[in-house]
């Protein structure tokens, strides 16, 4: 199903003129969009933030056992496209969406579907970590409290334990499981913002630069610990870092001023990429 | 007497010395186009020399205010002849004093004028404008010495920036100062007093005894003389009305700042918050009124149709009506203190799929709640403190009851009733008033320094 040829651009009114644009104006997503075993299918998504338009028809699928990277110049659109996929964007009052997004097959765009099941089945892990204010185990209890996921308090002990041990923080953090989660590095306290996801048991994890408030070292960790997650989740990572989108992704998409340039596999978007804008992004001309 | 004229002086000396500073430090250099080889820009050459002018000129004038009565005084007295002063009590020579000053300002006089008392008063007349003289002539000169101070040193090289500023530096520590210094004065002048008022009635009466009724006999054998200086009464009552007032402040302050801070448009927050925070605008003496004249008979009415009995001065009236006083209090802290919850919070728990209530019930509230703590604990102190209200909608009787329907009175009621009226100071009624203040100031002070405390520690936890 190669639905590339349909996504045709269709910007209404909204004219950027960056010179770049102006020598290789963009007409349509080179590269694969289709993912052979998708699990989030997304169609012709256009955002808004009041009368700015942020992502214009944008098309990509994210598969099973998947981690697809998203990369380009700050102000792309990359991260608000990722907000789509969980409808973060709902909570900002400005923001308007429309297209199409599907999670197995289903609609999630529309006003009707409630986004707390949503939101349980597509995590997201932000670029700052922000444990709360509570004990590491209260962190990890937290969602499934609010979904009601566990009976009793033994249920509850597993569930966080599992959570722990695949963020790899277990070793780290079980004899002080009631300290307060803000007394942990920063790269701990982002393990356990995923492990905090995982709790919830969901289908796709979504990561907004996940590392850029990390030093080398925590990055590493966690760059492993993405590698391992892809056998159970589908995985969208927003990055800066083109060496990690080399390192983790299977896929990556560039976008550029809101366009979703060109996608494929990882490797073949590093060493031969078909767009001009691609290739001076890639070989660091620009961004 | 002609102390304004002299300032007035000094004043224009001061500017007249500015412009001369700054020609001079022109001129040292060799005119407008030089200026660049003076240290400073020619202007603070012009302050240097206007301080210099300035400063020991009013700090000469405000010593001789404060001596010149006090040496004329000692003067005159030494002039008298011994027949006169030698059998005078302290009391009467200093009526005598008054006497030969009003004489010599031209006032009526108690007594009868004798010779040796015109010839005094003649006397005083002529110290008090030969230390005018003295006192303009020595302004002057002192000025010009300043002024030529700053005339030699007025050079290329001299750092008059650096010592303008350093100057205003003192000047502010002097001012800021004379805040803390007025703070502690007003602390000691209490204390001082409540001592006193410890010597006659013992501590333990005071802040145990159950019976408060501050009669002072005037004479020996005064009926119902006897008076008794229990306070608990009292302070049961404050805490009866602060504790009204606080069941009615904190819920409505919290739920309107949580609703304000975390549902409410941008719309409508930025017309409903302006005016919560008019509540706090209105004079006290306005919301009494609202508690004595609308509030109190209501309730009383209300109470009566089903039964009850309702004082017409219950603690229920002045309580409800300091809560809405407060209410803008507890909610513009707490807004404050949700506000400070970072996004990043919200943006983590709404990802994991919770609603808003549950967001604000599990992760705003008790990532805020240190500061709303302290919040409360600074509308407790505010509300302990409060005066008007209960002055104009609260009891005098010190019934000792928690009987909200009932007629208590207020630590702040009883010091404005014992200290209102013609009194003598040195009576236990009315020094009680200085112990209820000094309570009252400790337990205020306390509960702040608790409240900034838990306020900044939770300020420390997102910077």
């Amino acid at each position: 199903m190669n639905t590339a040829v349909q996504v045709v651009n269709t910007r209404i009114g909204i004219v950027t003129a960056t010179d770049l644009e102006q020598d290789q104006s963009f007409t349509r997503t080179l590269g694969e969009i289709t993912s052979p075993n998708a699990r989030m299918q997304c169609r012709n998504i256009n955002v808004w933030y009041a009368n700015k338009q942020a992502i214009k028809d944008v098309s990509l699928d994210i598969g099973k056992h998947e981690v697809v990277a998203m990369i380009g110049p700050s102000g792309c659109g990359k991260s608000t496209f990722l907000r789509c996929l969980n409808r973060m964007n709902d909570t900002i009052p400005i923001a308007r969406v429309n297209g199409s997004i599907k999670l197995d097959g289903k609609e999630i765009l529309d006003r009707g579907i409630d986004v707390v099941p949503l939101r349980a089945q597509v995590g997201m892990v932000f670029q700052k970590p922000n444990p709360f204010p509570k004990s590491i185990y209260e962190n990890i209890a937290y969602g499934p409290r609010i979904h009601g996921l566990t009976t009793s308090r033994t249920e509850l002990d597993e569930l966080v334990e599992i959570s722990l041990r695949r963020a790899g923080l277990w070793n780290e953090v079980k004899d002080r499981l009631n300290q307060a989660g803000t007394g942990l590095s920063g790269g701990q306290q982002q393990r356990l913002c995923i492990a905090r996801t995982i709790a919830v048991s969901p289908e796709v994890i979504l990561m907004d630069e996940p590392c850029s408030a990390l030093d080398p070292i925590a990055t590493a960790i966690i760059e492993e610990l993405i590698d391992e997650l892809r056998a159970h989740y589908s995985i969208a990572i927003v990055t800066h870092s083109m060496q990690q989108a080399a390192r983790v992704s299977q896929r990556t998409a560039y976008f550029h001023l809101g366009d979703l340039v060109e996608v494929g596999p990882t490797e073949q978007i590093f060493n031969q990429p078909q767009h001009k804008l691609t290739e001076d992004y890639i070989t660091g001309r620009f961004g | 007497m002609n102390i304004s004229l002299l300032l007035l002086a000094i004043l224009a000396m001061m500017v007249l010395a500015f412009q001369v500073g700054r020609n001079r430090a022109v001129r040292v250099v060799g005119g407008h186009s030089h200026i660049r080889h003076l240290h400073s820009l020619p202007a603070y050459y012009g302050y240097y020399a206007a301080l210099w002018v300035g400063i020991p000129a009013l700090l000469l004038v405000l010593l001789w205010i404060g001596l010149q009565e006090r040496v004329i005084t000692i003067l005159v007295v030494e002039q008298l002849p011994p027949s006169l002063t030698v059998a005078l009590s302290d009391g009467h020579l200093s009526l005598l004093i008054n006497d030969i000053k009003n004489l010599a300002t031209g006032n009526i006089t108690s007594g009868k004028i004798t010779s040796e008392i015109q010839a005094a008063a003649d006397h005083y007349h002529q110290l008090q404008s030969f230390a005018s003289i003295g006192l303009w002539s020595l302004v002057f000169s002192i000025a010009g010495l300043g002024m030529s101070i700053a005339w030699h040193r007025t050079q290329p090289a001299f750092r008059a920036r650096n010592r303008v500023e350093s100057i205003l530096l003192l000047i502010m520590i002097l001012f800021s100062s004379l805040a803390i210094l007025t703070t502690l004065g007003i602390v000691l002048s209490v204390l001082f007093e409540s001592i006193q008022f410890f010597q006659k009635i013992s501590w333990t009466e005071f802040f145990f005894g159950i019976q408060w009724s501050p009669q002072i006999a005037l004479r020996a054998d005064q009926v119902g003389a006897s008076g008794s200086f229990g306070a608990i009464p009292l302070f049961t009552g404050t805490l009866l009305i602060s504790g009204i007032a606080m069941l009615v402040a904190v819920p409505i302050g919290l739920l309107s700042a949580i609703y304000l801070s975390e549902y409410a448009s941008t719309r409508v927050r930025s017309i409903a918050k302006p005016i919560l925070e008019i509540l706090a605008g209105i004079p006290t003496v306005v919301y009494g009124f609202f508690a004595a004249l609308t509030v109190a008979p209501l309730i009383r009415d209300w109470g009566e149709a089903i039964g009850l009995t309702v004082a017409s001065e219950s603690a229920l009236a002045a309580g409800l009506v300091m809560g809405v006083m407060i209410i803008p209090f507890v909610s513009s802290l707490s807004d404050d203190v949700i506000n400070a919850v970072p996004q990043s919070m919200r943006d983590g728990s709404y990802a994991l799929g919770a609603t808003q209530s549950e967001t604000v019930r599990r992760v705003i509230f008790p990532a805020a709640l240190p500061g709303i703590v302290g919040g409360v604990l600074l509308a407790i102190s505010r509300a302990i403190g409060e005066t008007m209200i209960v002055v104009m909608a609260a009891g005098l009787a010190a019934n000792l009851t928690a009987n909200p329907l009932a007629s208590v009175t207020t630590v702040t009621v009883q010091i404005v009733t014992l200290l209102t009226g013609d009194q003598e100071f040195d009576s236990a009624k009315t020094l009680a008033a200085f112990a209820l203040g000094l309570t009252l100031f400790v337990v205020t002070l306390m509960l702040n320094v608790i409240a900034l405390h838990i306020v900044r520690k939770y300020r420390e936890q997102y910077e």
